[in-house]
């Protein structure tokens, strides 16, 4: 097991958009690696505004974010850019996938992108690893909306990140799907130690996480683990 | 009209760089295309008499090879006829006067002033200061390029003397340059008597002009012309029929283009709202009031740069009419550029083609949208992959129109016009954007390692994005290879054509020094020099052969021609002639004491001659029969030369003036030296003595200034190409913004977004550029062998310029990027969690 440090760090965050809308206030929660965090709550409770600043796609209007020990408030665009290569993964909902590329080339993208080398082995270790090796050379519009989220989980890992960002990962899957994508989430804190935070509005979801942060009108109600 | 405004006008709002970049494009098509009928206008319109101004319409004009026999006045003025006969000499001099020193070669025309009764009154020779016989009068273009007054004296030098002349008044109005003076000073001046250049009648008001026409032709040889002198004008116009259809073509492929493009942007109108037009249809919009709308957004596109392209094009008109006047000049006749004019005609002609461009451009994708199927928001992943599952029929269907393009290269001229060359040429065009689509993907199939290789994401994404928007590549990169196979075919032609001439003017061009008389270089136009100049050249030292040439323009079956004499020894042992057929010696050598003549390759064409056929051409009162003892390549001038010995000429006009003399040094004179010498003998004589190089860089020069507004033709079309790159490429970066944004949150750098863009354009310009050059060189086939041989009868030997095109196409290839640049930078700037979260 992997000890349970903590990779990502929100401290009394607070973000207001233009026409003052304040989507969080005084926001305080730390993700350890290993643990599958669930952020739940009414749409418009600041899930989503989280979740970006967690993947250092927007920073707090006050407050501080740490990702891997980095405050993302001082970096600029190419820092916050050398930060989501290295230690972030996406998942979304809706998946996501680059319809002109193959399963494996989307995999494969997050390590073009940062110039690694042997993307392509490394690329189908992680299809091997939601078991969809097989499904390499198809096109995104080819597979069952279940497939492309695990392809889409594939990708989010492929360059080991130490946090793993979930935006409603079954919100647009059958049950039965749904639950194949949710294991997958669960083994990528428990095998890769990522620290995985995952905006949910499902019960099952929130299930496999270790803890529960409930969300309302911008700041956290309760935290159940 | 309220579905219009939401649905077409506000999206054209909101993408505002888009539709102006469309705007522009229609415009720059429409503005080309009005230009070259302008400037064509203004350069060769203006072909009537200048001298009608002064002495009013003339109807019936006589003329005659070598010059008309004064005598003949006596015999016209004995007819039953209420006609006046007014002689008129017409002849190339230098002006001198007012604040120039360097003086103007102008024409001269000598007129009977008291005949005319211009110099009562207040004619135009009216006067108490100055004799009839010193008195002048002026075009304002003279006037004013010499800064001469009404009162001023001015010097006119002729081929042996020079005279000053009082101005009496200046013709106002004219935009060429020339000087009217009284006949019998002309004659004085120019030592001409006995023959004139033409006689012009003016009928009385009871006269019919067919009745005046039969005695008239019954009073003069047969052999003599009797025209109205619009039959002069529209055989000017006959001749130039050629050259400016192939210039309108040229200008309609900027707007071919353009046409690609609006199909771009209405397609892409209709992928982009396909799933707004399916709820339309949903909820009750009949399938043609979405085709009107897409129709009516094309024809609105259509109208408006329609009207920027009248603008634009009345603009451009003004700064390429020199250049088409300067052609029109060297290749065909004198004429002067005329002031562009626009008419009402133009104008509506112009917004009816470029909105009935647009419009049946847009006619497929509109006719696509109207078919979306109710409630039926179609994925554009489906939509693309119809385009697919089209290639191999596209294909099929460009087999075809390549196959139709060979058989139009077969078929002949209609009525003098190679329309079948342009059909050809229509059909390959046809053929390559049905090819397009499979072109795209299978040029990028295998670059796709070599992309991933050298580019890594940048080049994956790029080279995939283009295949996944295949139909909106295609038709771009067919618009933009369009362009550019016109730069290349025009610029093998040219530069084929380049080459052609430069070796015939190697084989031409022997001589040392080449003399002819001062006056306008213009085409049709030989001045006369003194008859003592041969004599001084023989007698000089140094000099060795002198070969003695007479030229006169004529008339054969209507068009114009040179008729020229020489000394066919000379030119048999100094030059070297190519003929089609036979041996250029044995053909040489039967010429002199016969009449038996040899004719240029475009004459030969133009009248169908072939070689021991009978010509029968009027020189003097003779109608003269020659037999054609061969055809030989040339390339001065498309209307074409028949060339007889010097002695069949001088049979038949023994005082028909030397025009061109080509001096040969003897082995072992010095050449300048020789020059010197004969400046200095003939310094009394108004003169152009050119060495041989001078002569051949001046015949290049004129070659390079008459394909000017070729090269300018083509700049437009790719630019209007670029234009539609650019517009394509925002099109591309707009549609995926989700994707870009995509790539921004898997950890794309914006300068590694930015890289995408420009590899994509950068692959554009690679595909339009391999495409461009196939179909180039199939198109300079037909240009060459075709097109060119049917308007202008020229052989034109293939030689591909191809440095010149490598550099042209490399240039284009990196405007091509550089139209990536603004797409490029947009796209880096996308807002990757709003993109993501909007879309």
């Amino acid at each position: 097991m992997f000890p349970k440090q903590i990779r990502l760090s929100v401290q009394n965050a607070t973000k207001t958009y233009e026409g003052g809308v304040e989507a969080l206030r005084g926001v305080t929660l730390d993700f350890a690696a290993g643990t599958v965090t669930a952020l739940v709550g009414r749409s418009g409770c600041g899930k989503t505004t989280l979740l970006n600043l967690c993947g250092a796609m927007d920073f707090p209007t006050s407050g501080e974010v740490l990702v891997a020990g980095k405050l993302t408030s001082r970096m600029d665009d190419g820092e916050l850019t050398a930060l989501r290569r290295t230690e972030i993964g996406f998942v979304f909902q809706f998946f996501q996938l680059l319809p002109s590329l193959t399963v494996l080339e989307n995999v494969e993208l997050p390590l073009l992108l940062a110039g690694a080398k042997n993307t392509e082995a490394t690329a189908r270790e992680r299809l091997r690893w939601v078991e969809l090796e097989g499904k390499s050379a198809s096109l995104p519009w080819q597979l069952s909306g279940g497939q492309m989220q695990r392809v889409a989980i594939a990708r989010a890992l492929v360059h080991d990140p130490k946090i793993l960002v979930a935006d409603e990962p079954t919100g647009n899957l059958d049950t039965a799907s749904g639950d194949g994508v949710l294991q997958l989430i669960r083994r990528a804190a428990d095998e890769f130690g990522a620290a995985v935070v995952m905006a949910t509005h499902s019960a099952e979801a929130a299930a496999i996480a270790d803890l529960r942060v409930r969300m309302r009108d911008g700041r956290v109600e309760s935290v159940d683990a | 009209m309220k579905l219009f405004r939401q649905l077409i006008l506000r999206p054209l709002r909101h993408d505002l760089t888009r539709s102006a970049l469309t705007l522009v494009s229609i415009a720059l098509g429409v503005a080309v295309v009005i230009a070259i009928e302008l400037a064509g206008d203004a350069a060769t319109g203006s072909f009537e008499r200048s001298l009608t101004t002064l002495t009013g319409k003339v109807d019936y004009e006589i003329s005659a090879n070598g010059g008309v026999d004064e005598r003949y006045m006596a015999s016209l003025a004995a007819l039953p006829l209420n006609a006046r006969f007014a002689p008129v000499i017409e002849q190339p001099v230098v002006v001198t006067g007012g604040a120039s020193t360097t003086g103007m070669s102008s024409m001269l025309f000598g007129i009977d002033v008291i005949a005319a009764g211009l110099q009562a009154g207040d004619g135009a020779f009216s006067s108490s200061r100055a004799p009839l016989e010193t008195s002048a009068v002026v075009s304002s273009h003279l006037a004013a390029r010499l800064h001469l007054r009404k009162g001023d004296s001015l010097t006119l030098t002729g081929p042996n003397r020079s005279q000053s002349f009082m101005i009496q008044s200046i013709a106002e109005g004219q935009n060429t340059g020339w000087v009217g003076i009284d006949i019998a000073a002309a004659q004085q001046l120019l030592d001409r008597y006995g023959k004139l250049d033409r006689i012009e009648v003016f009928l009385g008001p009871a006269e019919t002009l067919a009745a005046a026409g039969t005695a008239i032709k019954r009073a003069v040889p047969g052999s003599y012309d009797v025209e109205t002198p619009g039959a002069r004008s529209e055989e000017n116009q006959r001749m130039l029929r050629a050259f400016r259809w192939n210039l309108r073509i040229l200008s309609y492929i900027s707007l071919l283009v353009g046409a690609f493009l609006i199909y771009n942007t209405i397609a892409v109108s209709v992928v982009r709202r396909r799933a707004e037009i399916g709820i339309l249809r949903a909820i009750g919009t009949s399938s043609r009031g979405v085709l009107l709308m897409f129709l009516g957004e094309a024809s609105m596109l259509g109208v408006l740069g329609s009207l920027l392209g009248i603008g634009l094009g009345r603009a451009l008109a003004g700064a390429i009419v020199g250049m088409i006047s300067d052609t029109v000049n060297a290749l065909f006749t004198t004429s002067a550029p005329g002031s562009v004019r626009l008419s009402a005609g133009t104008m509506i002609t112009a917004v009816i083609t470029g909105t009935g461009v647009a419009f049946l451009s847009a006619l497929i994708p509109a006719r696509e949208a109207a078919r979306v199927a109710p409630a039926e928001a179609m994925r554009r992943e489906s939509r693309e992959h119809e385009t697919t599952l089209h290639a191999g029929r596209d294909l099929v269907l460009a087999a075809l129109a390549a196959a139709a393009a060979v058989l139009f290269c077969q078929f002949g001229p209609v009525d003098g016009r190679p329309v079948f060359g342009y059909l050809a040429t229509l059909c390959a065009v046809v053929a390559t954007a049905l090819v397009s689509p499979a072109f795209v993907t299978g040029v990028i199939g295998a670059l796709r390692g070599v992309l991933k290789r050298t580019a890594g994401a940048a080049g994956l994404i790029a080279g995939r994005s283009l295949v996944a928007s295949l139909a909106r590549t295609s038709i771009v990169v067919t618009a933009l290879a369009t362009a550019i196979a016109m730069m290349v075919a025009v610029g093998i032609m040219v530069g084929s054509f380049r080459e052609t001439v430069q070796v015939w003017l190697d084989s031409q061009l022997r001589a040392d020094i080449y003399l002819r008389a001062a006056g306008p270089v213009s085409s049709g136009i030989y001045p006369p020099m003194d008859q003592q100049v041969p004599e001084i050249i023989r007698v000089t030292p140094g000099v060795g052969d002198v070969d003695i040439f007479h030229a006169f323009q004529f008339h054969y079956e209507g068009t114009q021609a040179t008729f020229g004499a020489g000394i066919m020894d000379i030119v048999r042992r100094k030059r070297s002639l190519r003929f089609l057929n036979g041996d250029a010696n044995q053909i040489l050598a039967s010429l002199p004491g016969q009449n038996r003549a040899i004719v240029s390759e475009p004459f030969a064409n133009k009248h169908h001659v072939r070689a021991g056929q009978l010509l029968r051409i009027p020189l003097g009162a003779h109608a003269v029969s020659l037999t054609v003892a061969g055809i030989y390549y040339d390339y001065a001038n498309d209307k074409g030369f028949v060339l007889v010995d010097r002695t069949t000429l001088l049979r038949y006009l023994p005082e028909q003036p030397v025009t061109n003399i080509a001096v040969y040094a003897k082995a072992g004179a010095d050449a300048e030296k020789v020059r010197q010498e004969l400046e200095m003998r003939l310094a009394r004589y108004p003169l152009m003595i050119a060495p041989n190089e001078v002569l051949r860089r001046g015949a290049i020069e004129v070659f390079d200034r008459t394909f000017a507004v070729t090269y300018a033709l083509e700049a437009v079309a790719i630019l209007v190409a670029m234009l539609g790159a650019a517009s394509a490429l925002l099109a591309l970066v707009l549609d995926r913004r989700r994707e870009i944004g995509l790539i921004r949150y898997l950890g794309a750098a914006k300068v590694q977004v930015r890289n995408m863009i420009l590899t994509e354009a950068a692959l554009l310009g690679l595909l339009a550029g391999l495409l461009g050059l196939v179909l180039g060189t199939a198109l300079s086939l037909v240009l060459i062998y075709v097109v060119n041989k049917q308007s202008f009868g020229w052989t034109i030997q293939f030689h591909p310029p191809v440095l010149l095109l490598g550099g042209a196409l490399l240039l284009v290839w990196a405007v091509t990027v550089l139209a990536g640049v603004y797409p490029a930078r947009f796209a880096a700037k996308l807002e990757p969690a709003e993109v993501i979260h909007t879309e």
